[in-house]
Formats: structure tokens, sequence, C-alpha cells
């Protein structure tokens, strides 16, 4: 079974989200690393950008597939996990701490209504 | 789309834990512990793949052999009973209608072993092209694939156990299954029903491929599994089985061969017997003396970047030289890999190239296949 932590949020396309105060940090969840399995190339955003909730922003690619990435909620890229580039099966062996992907200021207040808890989460992969 | 077919072996798929992807219209294991781990173990201890989906078709009568060597790339008639070879189907424009494997198991009984998603077209085109051969009905062209499915065993462990299999010696040759040398056939008993065991692969390592009726082949898988236990035996899907074969550089069907290029613009000129009449034999005749404008060429990335993929452009300075045809990340040799069809006259080992990649472009290398060779 997948690990869900509680206290985080969640998107449908599988990012989960930990808001600190003004900014966030996001990564992808237990369950979209175990799908995509052996994950090696990660691509980010360049820290500096500002992006729109739901923007595409970088790419993850298995030995299998490459898919997108999107930006769960509006906001500047603050920082980047510079060590997935030589290190990019840190997202399968760490997808909620060494694997974070990005932190972002957010540029208002989040919405966070078009979020999943834990449960929703749970309940959207195991209804998959 | 109709629902995709399973395998005799779909539940103990399950049962390990694979997960499935539509392949050529069946349901099959892409992975169970993960790509990266099946691929290694197949490397350095042993895999067992599920290759039920393969079709089988046999060809025999009193002309078989005269009718695939008019038919096929290959020579058939250089085969004795027990050995098989690699070969090509091309239409009359010399393009790949399929690529198999040809055994001859009798002295004039053949089993050919094609791709999935070809059966059909290539049972059609045989029995069309058997009845332009001769119009008394001796030479016969059956579909055995619903009845039969088949497993690869592969990996430098295998031999220390895949003759545990079998009490009773080969009915054509040898003793055992160790006994074959590379690209040879024997018939073995299991379980009261004739198994082909032959020393061939599609990843570069010693192994075997093991043909047998549906109903007993849950129990091989199973008393290989339990034999080769020791050994370091996993099970290992369809994944690891695409990225053993791009080291190697082996085409397949569909990416690096379609009805569109020929055997030699694939690199494939060596299954190709000029010497004799085949069907598509003038227009490869016509490409050989001029030189195909094109060649399937592996590469290498040569600095970091994302895995290349099938359909990226291939550029040389401001040149579109080619398109990738296959690309992983190489789990052998950490680095991404593929193949290409390059225009020539860039088609040559250790040309530098740069794969097209989301608007950019990464420094790669054409290399001699294959790819991967073992230290």
């Amino acid at each position: 079974m997948s690990n869900i932590p509680d206290h985080l949020k969640y998107t449908t396309s599988h990012e989960w989200i930990r808001i600190e105060g003004d900014s966030a940090v996001i990564g992808i969840t237990d369950h979209a690393q175990a799908e995509l399995t052996d994950i090696v190339y990660v691509e980010l955003p360049e820290v500096g950008r500002t992006l729109a909730a739901g923007e595409g922003c970088g790419v993850v690619e298995s030995v299998k597939t490459a898919s997108d990435l999107y930006a769960p909620i509006a906001g500047e890229i603050t920082e980047i996990n510079s060590a997935l580039e030589d290190a990019p099966e840190q997202v399968n062996e760490s997808p909620y701490e060494d694997g974070w992907f990005f932190k972002m200021k957010l540029t208002s207040d989040p919405d966070l209504a078009g979020m999943l808890d834990a449960a929703g989460y749970a309940s959207q992969i195991g209804g998959s | 789309m109709a629902d995709p077919r399973r395998t005799a072996l779909f539940e103990t798929h399950q049962a390990l834990g694979a997960r499935c992807i539509d392949f050529g219209g069946w349901e099959m294991p892409v992975q169970y512990t993960g790509i990266v781990d099946e691929h290694c173990t197949v490397r350095e201890a042993c895999g067992l793949f599920d290759i039920s989906h393969m079709g089988e078709l046999m060809v025999g009568g009193a002309r078989a052999t005269e009718f695939l060597d008019s038919t096929l790339t290959n020579t058939a008639s250089n085969l004795a009973v027990g050995d098989a070879q690699y070969s090509l189907m091309c239409n009359d424009r010399g393009g790949v209608l399929d690529d198999l494997y040809v055994y001859r198991i009798a002295r004039e009984v053949y089993l050919l072993v094609v791709n999935a998603s070809r059966i059909t077209q290539d049972l059609a085109e045989l029995q069309r092209l058997v009845a332009e051969f001769e119009s008394t009905g001796t030479v016969k062209v059956v579909d055995e694939s619903d009845n039969l499915s088949a497993v690869a065993v592969q990996g430098p462990h295998v031999n220390r156990f895949v003759s545990q299999l079998f009490t009773m010696a080969g009915l054509i040759a040898v003793e055992r299954p160790t006994a074959l040398e590379k690209n040879q056939i024997d018939v073995f008993i299991f379980e009261g029903k004739e198994v082909y065991v032959s020393r061939t692969g599609y990843t570069g390592e010693d192994g075997f491929e093991l043909i047998a009726p549906n109903d007993v082949i849950t129990t091989l898988w199973g008393r290989l599994m339990e034999l080769g236990q020791e050994h370091g035996i996993k099970p290992a899907g369809l994944g690891a089985r695409d990225t053993l074969r791009m080291e190697m550089g082996y085409p397949l069907y569909g990416h690096e061969l379609n009805e569109e290029v020929t055997p030699l613009e694939a690199g494939l000129g060596y299954f190709v017997d000029m010497e004799k009449s085949f069907r598509g034999r003038g227009e490869l005749g016509y490409q050989k003396n001029e030189g195909p404008t094109r060649r399937n060429m592996a590469f290498a990335m040569t600095a970091k970047s994302p895995p290349p993929r099938e359909g990226y452009p291939v550029w040389i300075g401001e040149d579109k030289v080619g398109t990738v045809t296959s690309g992983t990340q190489s789990p052998s040799l950490k680095t991404g890999i593929g193949m290409a069809y390059i225009n020539q006259p860039y088609a040559k080992p250790g040309t530098e190239i740069e794969i097209e990649i989301r608007e950019r472009r990464f420094p790669a290398e054409l290399r001699k296949k294959p790819l991967y060779q073992k230290s």
C-alpha cells in the first residue's frame, strides 16, 4: 500500500504540497513514484520562474516513460532540489523527504479548496 | 479495441504482483520488482520471461525447405535438423513484413516464431505465397499460436539448472538442453508433452527459449522458478526485455522495422542471402548496389541528458540527419542509449550527433552494435 502522510495536501495529478507559512514544498507522491518506477531523470523549473496553478513546469522520466510535472499552486520558484540531478533515485527512495522537487513562494493565499487531503487522495488512487 | 488477450500464465503473473500493459493486443507483465532490478538480474544471474504472446507458425511438407528459401531472406536449406536462424520476410519492395526465427525441427518441418502483432498477417501472407509456389498443396502453413505458450529463461546462471527440467534425452540430437549450441533446438518430454527448447534469446545473455502446450506452461514456469531459486532467478517483464535488447542493438518490429524499411537499411544484411532468389530480392539487389541512403545505428549519450525516446530528431549541426527509433536509460551502461535511422553519409560509428529532446539538444555519439559487451 502507498504511504500517504496525513499532514500533506495532494493533487489529482499526484503532487504533494507542504505549506510552511507563505511558502510551499512540492514533490510527487509515493503512489506516483511507484507507478513511474526507476526514476532516471528529473527536469525542474528554474529558480525565479513564476508559475500559475496547474502550469506544466518539469518532467519526471523513468526507464520506460516521461511524465509532466505541474505546479499545484501559483507562486514563484525559490529553490529546487538540485541533488536530484545526480541522484534522481531519491524520488523513489524518499518521495516525501529527500526526494522533494521544489519550493515556491506563494503569490497569494493558496487556494487549497481544490486539493485533496490524505483520505481524499487515498480514495482517488484506490478507486482508479 | 477488443479486450486484450491473456496468456496461460496471466494468473501466475498476478500472484507475483506484476504490473501489466497492453502489448500487441496482449495484456503482458511489464515488470514485477522493477525494470532496472530485473534487467540487472538477467545480466548477473537469471530472469524468466513469459513470451507466450509470440506467434508459432508451422511450415511443413515435401518442398517446405524450397518454399522458405524462396520466401525468406535467409537460407533455410543451410540449416541441419535441430538448427535455427534469424530471418526476415519482405514485401515486393524489400520492406520488412516481419522478422522471425526459423527452426528446422524435422527434415521438411519448420517452426517459425513470429511477432505477436504480425501473426495474422504473416499467416495470410505465407498461405498466399504457398498457393503461388505450388498448386499441389504439399506445403502446409499452420498457426499453432493458440495452442502453444512460451517462456524465455535468460542469464549467465541458467545453464546451472535448466537441464534438470527433463529426465529423457532430446528427440532430435542432444542429451540435455545445455548440450545445445547457440541457435540449436531440440524437443524434450515434460509431463508427457513435447517441449521445444532452443538456445536462443533476445537479451544478449546465454539462455533458452521453451515452447510448450498451454496446459503444461504453468507447471513448467513453476519448476523453473523452483530450480532457479538458489541461482538467483526472478521473473522479468517486457520492460527489462526492451532495455536488454536495446543494449544489444536488436531490432523490434514496429520500431526499427516496418514495411517501409529494408533489412539492409536496418543493418541486417548478414541475414539476407543475395545469392538466392526470394521475395523482395530485386529491390534489395538494387539497393545493395546503390548503397542504402540511411542506416539504423546504435548511439549513446555523451553527457548528462534525459533518456532518448522514439521519435526524437537527430541533428548534426543544422542538418536533421535522422530519427530515434528506440531509446532508454541503459541500466548496465548508466547512460542514455538508443537506435536511430541516420542518413548517409553520416551513419558511421564515432560520428558525433545531437538528440533533440523537448526543444533542447544533447550530445551523443554513434556506436557499433552491441552497445553492451560483457566484461
